[in-house]
């Protein structure tokens, strides 16, 4: 299935699912500082969503709001039609796996993960088979007796997680879950997290601050940045196509060349690249933004490191002229910087093949750097 | 300085180190063995002897002196004392246990202003406080004036020499030992594990009754021991606001001591009071090991 | 929002209970400090201004010998406590050594146990060994009961106490005993003080040791107000007690301007 054909059809299932969580106009101010402006938002039911940005953009304070520990300023939320917007927390169907896991140091593993249904009156038989079934869910049934104090991180992480889900609340909340974790621990509990939302169907809202994680984990990301959404895409989309500057640049490397526009048709327009003074110029036709162009007007082409060409001298290939700055071997490709003759320098990323087994570059040496035509994503001059 | 030129080998390291730790470790056991374990041994051998009018202590080994405390009079003291004691402490926790909660919920510089402004009236000697009490409690004093002023009451106020009185001179001096504990426990008790139990569905109550007070317990006991027995000891308050009507367990082990001294039977006395924390200070043990503290050797 | 009235009604609830709270705790200060300008000679109403019970005072040298030696004696007792404590802290935190957990349960103990109890066990102690009671046992006694108070509280620093901190000075080349001379001592100096503090409040607070362990030669103040007010009550103790509150809190002011000016 290509590209295209699979993206349209993740809005098409996005589109027929229903809306768990609407969210409008939410506002939040905390000393005088408004860390949310009226923000609106759907949450799909079923998803994966995950709230990403930088320190300070908000993502945490929404959380919190959703989960009732904070009372909005102004604005409503709705859950599957039930206004949640002043609930306190206790009523609401929804639970919170925390950043440090809070897992009660005072109660056995059991007596956490049963806390939620006692209070519920669940009777004691339900409670111990649904324990059980969260702590296989989790691959920890050994620890039902030990203290958590006792248990790794990674294993704190799982009975938090198994606390939360025993209750089968409508939505589960995960506050940078995985940040205490260590890297492998992390990529580890990712796809465990993953597999775990798949099996049982709830809509996980996901808080970080660590695109890679967003990225592999999510069906949808919402960027932010100072309370406002940036962009609310899945990952391909947001990866591919961002909206603007900002989630470009803080997703994935970014490499931007400027263009100047020459014509503009109804669906498409054609654009000079004026990286570099003179010499390589080419003209490109691409298909027309979302922001409004003019002719004449100053834009930035956005290419990723893996769909930049670079091309040794000898080859003969025309492109912007540049020398390598630095070159390190990852394994399957080869990562370079190069400093273009403006001075503004390229991220690159390629692949190894068979035809080149001794592909490499000198420090210094000069190279032309080109790209497939078409693989281009427009962005404003901001 | 020589040592700075010596080689960093790691013996050189281990011998500067260890030198200083046997110093320290010299002087901390010498004292806790010279002044803690030694004269509590001697109280205990002294509560066993028999009292003699010159040197105080002499044979025969004897538990008279234990059985002495059978005297339904003695016995009477003994829980007397305990009950002025307990609703001290009691009036302490019920007081305290807020306070500490609230101070601890404030900004940093609150708290240590707060803690401070505790401690402050203990810079005068508590036996100076108990006479401001004393004035402010007495049936012509400052309280009594003040409420027959207000109109609240018709007569002047008979607190003073009562149980009353003595009760609420020992709330007065005992209150910041109760605060203390209670306030370091606070301050240890994690925001987002109040939280937790909120998200799993517990309103307020249920959260204090199933983590909050659980998590506290440990300092509650400390709290508890640091009031409940200074209390039973503190005989001048009985001396200066209870009259004497109103004796404590210290009263008699002081007026044996220094008065008829008979230092056996006043041994005894500090035997039983001792037993007393002991039972109280293994209920601390095992409430902070049911919270998973597992380092209870940890001072407190 | 109702959660936000309901917030700021606690809020203005728990401010009255704390300002309850710390005036009934100060009243009976303000009592002492106000009577004893009080001009009255009963001392029951207030009379007018006067400074007679400060001469009453000045005149009757054995309180004033006998306030001097308590804060002598609770700024000796809470200097050394405050060494040796610290030093114990310290052990315990950094060292393992046989016998750690005996010595710190005998801290726990001596911590919990009753002062009447600690007085005459001491009591004992002294009349055995046969030394003369007066300045030296009552220190000994008052360093002993002061004793835990200051191992817990900064126990409980080093306990959250960057470790790494300690180590680059060590692998540095600073010996153990330079290594805690220059950098951790002063990093845990605030609860050091905080320790001082602690002990030189109850040693000036104390009665009951002072009552047990001290002999003629050294009289403490409690004992010399116990032996004039069996009876009645003497005004002049207003004043005795104003003074060392008046002391104490000067030297708290000392102490905070030499903080900021450090800044």
């Amino acid at each position: 299935m290509s590209l295209n054909e699979s993206s349209s059809m993740a809005s098409a299932q996005l589109s027929e699912k229903k809306s768990l969580l609407r969210i409008r106009g939410l506002s939040k101010a905390y000393d005088n500082t408004q860390i949310l402006n009226g923000i609106d938002l759907d949450i799909y039911d079923g998803e994966f969503l995950t709230l990403l940005g930088p320190s300070g953009c908000g993502k945490t304070t929404l959380l919190r709001l959703i989960g009732g520990f904070e009372m909005p300023d102004a604005g409503t939320m709705q859950l599957d039609g039930v206004d949640i917007s002043t609930m306190p927390a206790e009523k609401r169907p929804i639970n919170t796996v925390f950043q440090q896991y809070a897992l009660f140091p005072h109660m056995s593993v059991f007596d956490n993960i049963a806390y939620g249904l006692k209070l519920k009156k669940v009777p004691k038989d339900e409670i111990q088979a649904r324990v059980k079934e969260a702590l296989e869910m989790v691959q920890l049934e050994h620890t039902i007796n030990r203290r958590p104090q006792d248990l790794s991180g990674g294993q704190q992480q799982r009975i938090a997680i198994a606390r939360a889900v025993v209750n089968r609340p409508k939505m589960l909340l995960l506050d940078e879950p995985l940040s205490a974790l260590d890297a492998k621990m992390r990529v580890q509990m990712q796809s465990e997290l993953k597999r775990l939302q798949r099996e049982l169907g709830i809509t996980f809202v996901f808080v970080t601050h660590d695109q890679e994680e967003a990225l592999s984990m999510s069906d949808r990301i919402a960027v932010m940045k100072a309370g406002v959404f940036q962009q609310i895409d899945s990952p391909i989309r947001i990866y591919e196509s961002p909206a603007n500057l900002f989630t470009a640049n803080f997703i994935g490397e970014t490499n931007l060349f400027k263009a100047r526009v020459l014509e503009v048709g109804e669906q498409r327009i054609k654009v000079e690249v004026t990286e570099q003074k003179e010499g390589y110029h080419p003209i490109r036709d691409l298909p027309k933004p979302k922001f409004d162009v003019q002719v004449g007007q100053s834009i930035n082409l956005l290419l990723r490191p893996e769909d930049i060409r670079v091309y040794y001298l000898s080859e003969g290939h025309e492109g912007l002229v540049g020398h390598v700055v630095d070159s390190a071997y990852k394994g399957s490709t080869l990562d370079s910087v190069i400093r273009l003759q403006n001075g503004n320098t390229i991220k690159t990323s390629e692949y190894f093949n068979e035809d080149d087994p001794n592909f490499n570059y000198k420090l210094g040496q000069e190279v032309r750097v080109d790209w497939v035509d078409g693989w281009e994503w427009v962005l404003p001059d901001e | 300085m020589n040592k700075s030129i010596l080689p960093n080998t790691a013996a050189n390291l281990r011998n500067n180190g260890r030198l200083f730790q046997r110093v320290t470790l010299f002087v901390i056991w010498a004292w806790l063995i010279i002044f803690a374990l030694i004269p509590n041994i001697l109280v205990v051998l002294a509560s066993f002897l028999t009292r003699d009018e010159d040197k105080f202590l002499a044979l025969p080994v004897t538990i008279d002196n234990y059985l002495r405390f059978v005297d339904p009079l003695y016995v009477k003291v003994f829980l007397h004392s305990l009950s002025m004691a307990s609703v001290t402490t009691i009036i302490c926790l019920l007081l305290g246990y807020p306070f500490a909660w609230l101070v601890s919920r404030t900004s940093k510089r609150w708290q240590s202003f707060l803690m401070l402004l505790l401690i402050i009236p203990f810079w005068t000697n508590s036996l100076v406080r108990l006479y401001a009490v004393k004035l402010i409690m007495a049936a012509n004093g400052l309280l009594s004036s003040a409420l027959i002023g207000m109109g609240l009451i018709n007569e002047p106020l008979q607190i003073l020499y009562t149980e009353k009185a003595v009760i609420g001179g020992l709330v007065y001096l005992l209150f910041p030992f109760m605060v203390l504990p209670l306030y370091a426990v606070f301050t240890d008790l994690r925001q987002d594990i109040v939280l937790a139990s909120k998200d799993l569905g517990a309103n307020k109550f249920q959260t204090f009754w199933h983590v909050i007070l659980p998590l506290t317990t440990p300092g509650i006991i400390s709290g508890v021991l640091l009031v409940l027995l200074p209390a039973m000891g503190m005989f001048y308050v009985a001396d200066i606001l209870g009259g004497s009507r109103n004796l404590l367990v210290g009263n008699i082990i002081k007026s044996q001591f220094l008065d008829a001294r008979d230092w056996p039977f006043g041994a005894a006395a500090s035997v039983l009071l001792t037993l007393t924390m002991a039972i109280l200070i293994a209920a601390y043990y095992a409430s902070s090991k049911r919270i998973g503290k597992t380092d209870h050797n940890e001072v407190a | 929002m109702t959660s936000t009235t309901i917030s700021n009604a606690m809020k203005w609830f728990s401010r009255l209970y704390l300002t309850l709270i710390y005036l009934v705790l100060f009243a009976p200060i303000l009592v002492m400090v106000v009577f004893s300008f009080n001009a009255s000679k009963v001392g029951y109403t207030w009379a007018g201004f006067s400074l007679h019970w400060y001469y009453e005072l000045f005149s009757n040298e054995a309180m004033i010998q006998a306030a001097i030696n308590s804060v002598l004696l609770a700024v000796v007792a809470a200097t050394v406590t405050t060494v040796i404590g610290s030093l114990t802290a310290l052990s315990f935190q950094r060292y393992d050594f046989k016998g750690k957990s005996v010595l710190q349960s005998l801290l726990f103990v001596l911590m919990m146990s009753p002062e009447i109890v600690l007085a005459i066990s001491l009591l004992a102690l002294f009349l055995m060994i046969g030394i003369e009671l007066g300045f030296v046992t009552l220190l000994l006694a008052h360093i002993t009961f002061c004793l835990p108070f200051v191992v817990i509280t900064v126990s409980a620093r080093l306990a959250s106490l960057d470790n790494s901190l300690l180590e680059a000075a060590r692998d540095l080349g600073a010996s153990e005993f330079t290594m805690i001379r220059t950098v951790l001592l002063p990093i845990i100096l605030p609860a050091v003080l905080a320790g001082w503090v602690l002990a030189f409040t109850l040693s000036l607070d104390d009665v009951v040791v002072s009552t047990f362990n001290t002999g003629a030669s050294f009289e403490i103040l409690p004992l010399q107000i116990y032996s004039m007010v069996r009876v009645g009550v003497k005004p002049e103790v207003n004043a005795v007690g104003t003074i060392l509150l008046g002391i104490s809190l000067v030297g708290l002011l000392i102490s905070q301007l030499l903080l900021l000016k450090k800044r």
